[in-house]
C-alpha cells in the first residue's frame, strides 16, 4: 500500500522535471514592481516629512519593510508552496526560524547585558 | 491491479512488483537539482546576513562619541539608490520573460540594461562611502560605523560580484545562444539579484531609516 502509493509519488514528481518554473508574466512583474514603489515610497516619505512619532513611525516603516519583502517573493521569486516539490518553501521556514532566534536572541541578551552591567561599570568608576 | 502499468520503471523489480528503493540510480536530466541547490545556497547566504543585521542592531548605538547616522546619511540618495536596485529587478524580470520566449537580443538587451542599473547603484554606494570616510567615518572609528560598512559593505560586494557574473553570463549567451544550461544559469542569477533586492529592503529600512529616527 504504502509502496504504492510511493511510486504514484513517484511518478509524479518525475513528471515535475521539465520547465515547470512558475515564469510570471509582464503583468506580474509590473504589479510586483508598483507595489515595490509604494511600499518603498511612503516609509522615505514618512521618514522624511517627519509626520508621526518616531516610535509610530518605526512600527509603522517595520510592518512596511516586511509586506515589501513578501511582496517581492511572490512576484519577483515566484515563491510558492509547490516550488520544487515543497522544499523551497521548507528550507525558507527553517531558515526563517534560525534568522528570528539569531537576530532576536543577540537582540534581547545584549540588551540585558548592557542594562546589567552599566551600574557595575559606574560603582568601579566610583571607587 | 490495473495501476501497475502506471508506475515508475525506477520503482519495480523484474516481476513488475513495487519496490521501496530503486536498485540503479533513477535517471535525471543534468541540473535537475540545481535550482534547488541553489536556493539553498541563497537561504545560507540569508543566515549570513541575518548576522551581520544582528551585530548592527547591538553595535548600531555605540557611536564612541564619533558621528550619528543623522550626521552622515543622506536620505534622498539612499531613495535613488533604492530606485536604482529596484528597477534592476524589473529590467531583469523582463530579460528573464524574453529569454522563455528564446528571444536572444531581447534578454541581452534587458540584461545589459539590469547591469547599468546595478553599476550605478554600486557608482553612488562608492560615492557615499567615499564621502563618509572623507569626514573621518571610517570603519575603525566606532562600532556603529564598523556594523554599518561590514553590513552594506557585504550587500555592495554581493552585487558586485552579481554584476561580474551577469557579464559572464551575457558574454555565454552571445557565444552559445539561449541553450538549456544558459536558461538555467540565467535562472540561478535572477534568484541571486531579486534575493538581493530583498536584502536591500532590510538594509534600508533598518540602517537608514531607522538611523534617521534614532
Amino acid at each position: 500500500m504504502s509502496a504504492e502509493a510511493h511510486n504514484e509519488h513517484a511518478v509524479t514528481h518525475e513528471d515535475h522535471h521539465g520547465d515547470d518554473h512558475d515564469h510570471g508574466t509582464y503583468r506580474s512583474y509590473l504589479i510586483g514592481f508598483g507595489l515595490s514603489v509604494v511600499l518603498t515610497a511612503i516609509p522615505f516619505w514618512l521618514v522624511m516629512a517627519g509626520v508621526l512619532a518616531p516610535q509610530l513611525t518605526g512600527l509603522i516603516i517595520t510592518g512596511f519593510a516586511v509586506v515589501q519583502i513578501v511582496v517581492h517573493m511572490i512576484f519577483f521569486l515566484h515563491m510558492n508552496h509547490r516550488s520544487e516539490g515543497g522544499w523551497n518553501m521548507l528550507a525558507l521556514i527553517f531558515t526563517l526560524v534560525i534568522v528570528v532566534i539569531a537576530v532576536a536572541g543577540s537582540v534581547w541578551v545584549m540588551y540585558h547585558l548592557n542594562t546589567n552591567m552599566m551600574p557595575v561599570h559606574d560603582m568601579q568608576v566610583m571607587g | 491491479m490495473s495501476h501497475a502499468s502506471t508506475l515508475n520503471p525506477d520503482y519495480v523489480d523484474e516481476t513488475g512488483r513495487p519496490i521501496f528503493h530503486p536498485v540503479e540510480e533513477p535517471h535525471h536530466s543534468e541540473g535537475h537539482s540545481t535550482m534547488l541547490g541553489f536556493w539553498m545556497y541563497l537561504m545560507s547566504d540569508c543566515l549570513i546576513f541575518a548576522i551581520l543585521f544582528a551585530v548592527y542592531a547591538v553595535l548600531g548605538g555605540n557611536y564612541a562619541a564619533g558621528p550619528a547616522p543623522k550626521d552622515l546619511f543622506d536620505l534622498p540618495l539612499v531613495a535613488v539608490n533604492t530606485s536604482m536596485l529596484l528597477f534592476s529587478s524589473i529590467t531583469y524580470g523582463f530579460a528573464m520573460l524574453a529569454m522563455y520566449r528564446n528571444k536572444v537580443a531581447q534578454t541581452q538587451a534587458w540584461l545589459a540594461i539590469t547591469g547599468l542599473f546595478g553599476l550605478c547603484f554600486l557608482g553612488i554606494e562608492l560615492y557615499e562611502f567615499a564621502h563618509m570616510i572623507h569626514l573621518g567615518a571610517t570603519p575603525q572609528r566606532s562600532g556603529f560605523l564598523s556594523a554599518f560598512f561590514i553590513l552594506v559593505g557585504t550587500h555592495g560586494l554581493h552585487v558586485t560580484f552579481g554584476c561580474i557574473w551577469l557579464v559572464t553570463l551575457m558574454i555565454q549567451v552571445g557565444q552559445k545562444g539561449l541553450i538549456q544550461a544558459n536558461k538555467r544559469r540565467l535562472m540561478c542569477l535572477s534568484l541571486f539579484w531579486h534575493f538581493l533586492d530583498v536584502i536591500w529592503i532590510g538594509v534600508f529600512t533598518f540602517v537608514y531609516l531607522f538611523g534617521m529616527l534614532r
